[in-house]
């Protein structure tokens, strides 16, 4: 089963038909899942009260390498500081959320992702696909980036991680649920991961 | 870098598309949730649905489409049309709608932008201006370009931005329907006027006038709606087209 956790104001009916999820805050039916996603629309502050409870049940899942993914702010929140919200996030991954410049802000529309490699959840993907990104902070961390992402404003260049991975602890900062063909692909391979991956 | 968009637009009244649209392989040519799905494929960027009711009956219609749209279609999609409640957008969000447009409502009380973007999010509510020369500067008009307004579309425009809206949809009233090209002069002038994203609507007739307005304005994207319903166009031509011009679209 997928437990997927709805958090914010948006609607996930696009997350859940692909993945064939259940949607659930109940920590106890998430804990018996074999894998959990984390969607992410709404605002840091509200969405971080709704998760806190989940905070132990989240990083055990994590600790236990069963396959996670946390799209943009559902990926954001397991970070520390958030400059955002003016607050730290769940603290489960080492790493700071930070706003964009102010002429790449906000990143909307569709962009590029050079992934590193093949990796499981990228496969069939090819490399500088396009993904649907919105959002105004990234975040800066440790945790390996597979996938990175450019915004060129004038000059300037800004570099920021698209996907991050850590075992199979997965996050994206575009929505996969919102980028098409190339979206959905990589959704189902979330769905066919099995667990403990080194 | 980020791609330049192509936009299909859809009116929608009583949950139908309207204004005539002749598909040959669709079983139902008024059915927006088949439309969208087949722009989907042909590779559209982003789909606006502009709810033309006006009816309470047509609104209540209207959430249940954008639900089934958003569980059936998997790119980014804005809906509007006569929208004046925080409350109204919330709930279209809720639905699944990914931005919200309103036009008349901010005219009349600009501070719902500042409302609507703190409870959205700005990058998710977008203003639509419908803009009409007059000597040399374009006024704006409200309800479906009825009501002339005696206020400046480059101000307004700027007035927007302030107040939070994420992104700016920009009709030409002068182009809307001739199918003679986007209205260069003025997407010209409001795309370098503001910061914000900025959509061209209005005029759309061939390929070479998507790539005119991506060449000679500041634009993000630009939106059509009769040139696709006809297939005189499909999206797949188009941004090939585009692409052999340079032009960064997503292929």
């Amino acid at each position: 089963m997928i437990a997927i956790v709805d958090l914010g104001i948006g609607n996930i009916s696009n997350v859940k038909r692909p993945l064939k999820g259940t949607v659930t805050d109940d920590p106890y039916r998430i804990e018996k899942a074999d894998k959990m996603v984390v969607p992410g629309v709404g605002n840091f502050c509200t969405v971080k009260e709704k998760l806190n409870p989940l905070k132990g049940v989240i990083s055990d899942f994590i600790e236990d390498g069963k396959p996670f993914l946390g799209i943009c702010l559902g990926m954001q929140l397991l970070f520390g500081y958030n400059e955002e919200g003016k607050a730290k996030g769940l603290e489960i991954l080492e790493g700071e959320v930070k706003g964009l410049d102010r002429a790449s802000s906000p990143h909307i529309g569709w962009n590029t992702v050079k992934f590193d490699s093949d990796f499981p959840i990228s496969n069939g993907i090819t490399d500088r696909s396009f993904f649907y990104f919105t959002h105004s902070y990234y975040v800066d961390t440790e945790v390996p980036i597979i996938g990175k992402t450019e915004v060129l404003n004038s000059d300037e260049k800004t570099v920021f991680p698209a996907v991050i991975r850590s075992g199979n602890m997965y996050g994206t900062q575009f929505h996969p649920e919102k980028s098409g063909s190339n979206g959905l692909r990589l959704l189902e391979n979330f769905s066919s991961l099995g667990g403990d991956e080194p | 870098m980020l791609a330049k968009r192509i936009i299909a637009a859809l009116d929608i009244k009583g949950g139908r598309v309207v204004k005539g649209i002749n598909f040959e392989n669709i079983r139902d040519a008024g059915d927006p949730i088949e439309l969208a799905k087949r722009y989907e494929e042909e590779g559209i960027d982003e789909i606006v649905f502009l709810d033309i009711s006006a009816t309470n009956e047509g609104r209540d219609i209207l959430f249940d489409l954008v639900e089934e749209v958003a569980s059936e279609i998997h790119i980014p999609f804005t809906v509007g049309g006569g929208l004046d409640s925080t409350d109204q957008m919330t709930e279209l969000i809720r639905n699944g709608a990914d931005k919200i447009f309103i036009n008349t409502a901010a005219v009349e009380d600009p501070d719902i932008i500042r409302e609507g973007s703190d409870v959205l999010g700005s990058s998710n509510l977008v203003v639509a201006i419908d803009a009409k020369k007059e000597g040399e500067e374009w006024k704006i008009y409200t309800h479906g370009g009825t009501k002339r307004r005696d206020m400046d579309a480059v101000s307004w425009a700027h007035k927007a931005e302030d107040l939070g809206a994420g992104e700016i949809l920009l009709t030409s009233m002068d182009r809307d329907g001739t199918k003679e090209g986007f209205d260069i002069p003025l997407l010209k002038r409001i795309s370098s006027a503001v910061d914000i994203p900025v959509v061209a609507s209005g005029g759309a007739g061939s390929a070479e006038d998507f790539s005119e307005v991506f060449d000679k304005t500041e634009v993000s994207a630009a939106l059509a709606a009769s040139i696709f319903h006809y297939e005189e166009w499909n999206v797949f031509e188009l941004k090939s087209y585009l692409k052999r011009r340079d032009i960064h679209v997503r292929y």
